[in-house]
């Protein structure tokens, strides 16, 4: 009797006390969630990165020297990255004056935004067995160009670099557009009007107006369609050269795991992948972050 | 003099007014065309990417020309014996509603809670639902992949179910968050104070207020779903391949299957992808359908 005294007074006290700070029942809400998140994301990456460094040869760091010594692997770093960056700088280049054009609203807009979506959603197996026989050397794109008499041989636009580049302009631009369109809607016109009225020209009233307020939501853009990009696969093996220019690096790190059963190096190839990405979502955050993030904008 | 100086203000705004319309619609001229010719350049390809692959299913023979020699729809019962679409077809839909219904079980709460409450550690937390969709499949895929073999679970259909629910369920957080942050907490807490419990509280007060956030999340996840290959493609096996795997290995392995009716079973796909899209698009914007996280 008496212990139940002395222990009452405390133990109200530290549930109010871990409730005043947002901690009661109602977070065991979010536990089945995140146990799901630990189990199926946590624990096998960290599974995997164990697995780098038990690679069957070359002790701890085996398998990453294995990939930096290996000039096939190695490049595999160059071409990725020269495939990513051009596209998303394509795509949110040309999202940013269509998107300031289609701010008004006018007849067909929502049927135009539904159309930009069907790529998104044609996935990029559909996509690269579109370009392989559109722009193909007997295909439509070539036919016209032959038509109009601006070539006089089939362009080769498959196979190689420039088919992996369309594939991921067509489906990365309907993305970027849309998040640049919705991120640009943010932004209420009378800003603009105000400038106007003080007498700013079209372009002043982008380049100080607009584009400030638009920064922000056009890096989380740009790092968006760079993630994309990135990791594109199954269009650089099917309109690509997987074997010279579009070996990318999630083709190396597949072909390590599944092709050649090598585990270690295709979790070290991961592993590569995942801090080569991490490092540049991480460089554009910050730049982000020091980015005017006023009341009224392009979010971000 | 007060006249004077009042028109030749006036004159010397219409001046200025004319000038700026004039220049303006000069230096608008070529850069509207060039954006509207951008646009409809972009258009027309992909009109022509997926108006090949449609024509080329339904043609007889195709080398070489514009169009195809002649039209047969054979190469649709072809795929459907080829590919045993009834199967894949059915392996998807089972794929797919489990993913959306165990997705939503676990990510519904899990988003109420993190919309509700501010505790310590949220950061961490927002973080973990963050991280699996900013990670490329491919580079969670494999390691993924590699535990699933060890369990014997890779190349099941519980494999694939479990690796698509890596992304899924951030997904469904991400989505269902602004749905619940605008449901007012003193709707909750005027049917506490007329004495009602938990459960009717979750069922006749937050489930019908949240329905239309569960129906936009469900219906995108099915679409992402219905259309993830890096994560299928790694952890299924021959009997648990979803229609778009499939599709990919009818294009990547070699051998002697005709194009068309590789191009019919895209066809199948490009269909049921399109009837989703419609019901999807009915529900939501299609801003949502891109957007990653609710930064």
């Amino acid at each position: 009797m008496s212990a139940v005294i002395t222990t009452a007074p405390t133990r109200p006290a530290l549930r109010h006390r871990l409730a005043e700070r947002g901690v009661d029942r109602t977070l065991l809400l979010v536990l089945p969630g995140a146990l799901a998140l630990l189990a199926l994301f946590c624990y096998p990456f960290l599974y995997g990165l164990q697995l780098s460094f038990q690679p069957t040869a070359g002790g701890v760091f085996g398998a990453y020297r294995k990939f930096f010594s290996d000039p096939f692997s190695r490049k595999s770093i160059w071409a990725t990255f020269s495939l990513a960056i051009p596209a998303s700088l394509i795509n949110v280049g040309a999202s940013i004056p269509i998107s300031y054009r289609m701010r008004r609203d006018f007849r067909g807009k929502r049927i135009m935004l539904a159309v930009l979506v069907v790529p998104i959603t044609l996935g990029t197996v559909l996509t690269a067995e579109g370009i392989l026989e559109f722009f193909g050397p007997a295909g439509w794109f070539n036919r016209t160009l032959h038509l109009l008499g601006l070539a006089a041989s089939p362009m080769r636009l498959t196979m190689n670099y420039t088919g992996v580049l369309l594939s991921l302009i067509i489906s990365g631009f309907p993305f970027a557009y849309l998040l640049t369109h919705s991120y640009l809607s943010g932004i209420h016109p009378s800003l603009e009007k105000a400038a106007a009225t003080l007498g700013a020209g079209w372009w002043q009233r982008f380049r100080y107006v607009t584009l400030p307020l638009l920064l922000p939501g056009l890096l989380t853009t740009f790092s968006l369609t760079f993630v994309m990009a990135f990791a594109v696969f199954p269009s650089a093996l099917m309109v690509g050269d997987p074997d010279g220019h579009t070996h990318v690096i999630s083709i190396e790190a597949y072909e390590a795991a599944l092709e050649r059963f090598d585990y270690a190096q295709g979790c070290a190839d991961a592993m590569i992948m995942t801090v080569l990405m991490l490092a540049v979502i991480g460089a554009l955050a910050a730049a982000r972050s020091r980015m005017y993030r006023g009341a009224t904008g392009g979010k971000g | 003099m007060s006249t004077s100086t009042a028109t030749a203000a006036d004159a010397v705004d219409t001046d200025t007014g004319i000038a700026a319309a004039g220049r303006g619609r000069l230096a608008m001229r070529p850069g509207t065309w060039v954006t509207w010719a951008v646009l409809a350049f972009f258009l027309v390809n992909l009109a022509g990417v997926i108006g090949t692959v449609l024509l080329n299913s339904f043609g007889s023979r195709w080398f070489d020309s514009w169009m195809p020699s002649g039209w047969t729809g054979h190469w649709y019962s072809d795929a459907w014996k080829e590919f045993s679409l009834s199967r894949v077809l059915g392996v998807t839909l089972e794929v797919t509603l489990l993913v959306v219904a165990i997705s939503l079980a676990l990510g519904v709460p899990a988003a109420y809670a993190l919309a509700r409450r501010d505790f310590p550690g949220k950061k961490a937390l927002n973080l973990l639902f963050v991280l699996p969709i900013l990670v490329p499949p491919i580079a969670y895929g494999i390691p993924l992949a590699t535990m699933l073999y060890k369990v014997h679970l890779a190349g099941t259909l519980t494999g694939v179910v479990l690796a698509n629910l890596v992304p899924s369920i951030p997904f469904v957080v991400f989505t269902m968050t602004p749905f619940i942050e605008q449901i007012d907490p003193r709707i909750e807490a005027a049917a506490r104070v007329c004495g009602a419990k938990t459960p009717t509280v979750l069922g006749r007060i937050l489930g019908p207020l949240l329905l239309p956030g569960m129906l936009a999340a469900g219906i995108l996840v099915l679409v992402r779903t219905f259309g993830m290959f890096e994560l299928t493609f790694l952890t299924s096996g021959p009997t648990s391949q979803t229609l778009v795997v499939t599709l990919f290995s009818a294009v990547n392995s070699a051998g002697i299957r005709s194009t068309q009716s590789i191009d019919a079973m895209a066809v199948v796909y490009t269909g049921s992808m399109a009837v989703l899209l419609l019901i999807a698009l009915r529900f939501v914007n299609p801003t949502q359908l891109v957007a990653r996280s609710a930064d």
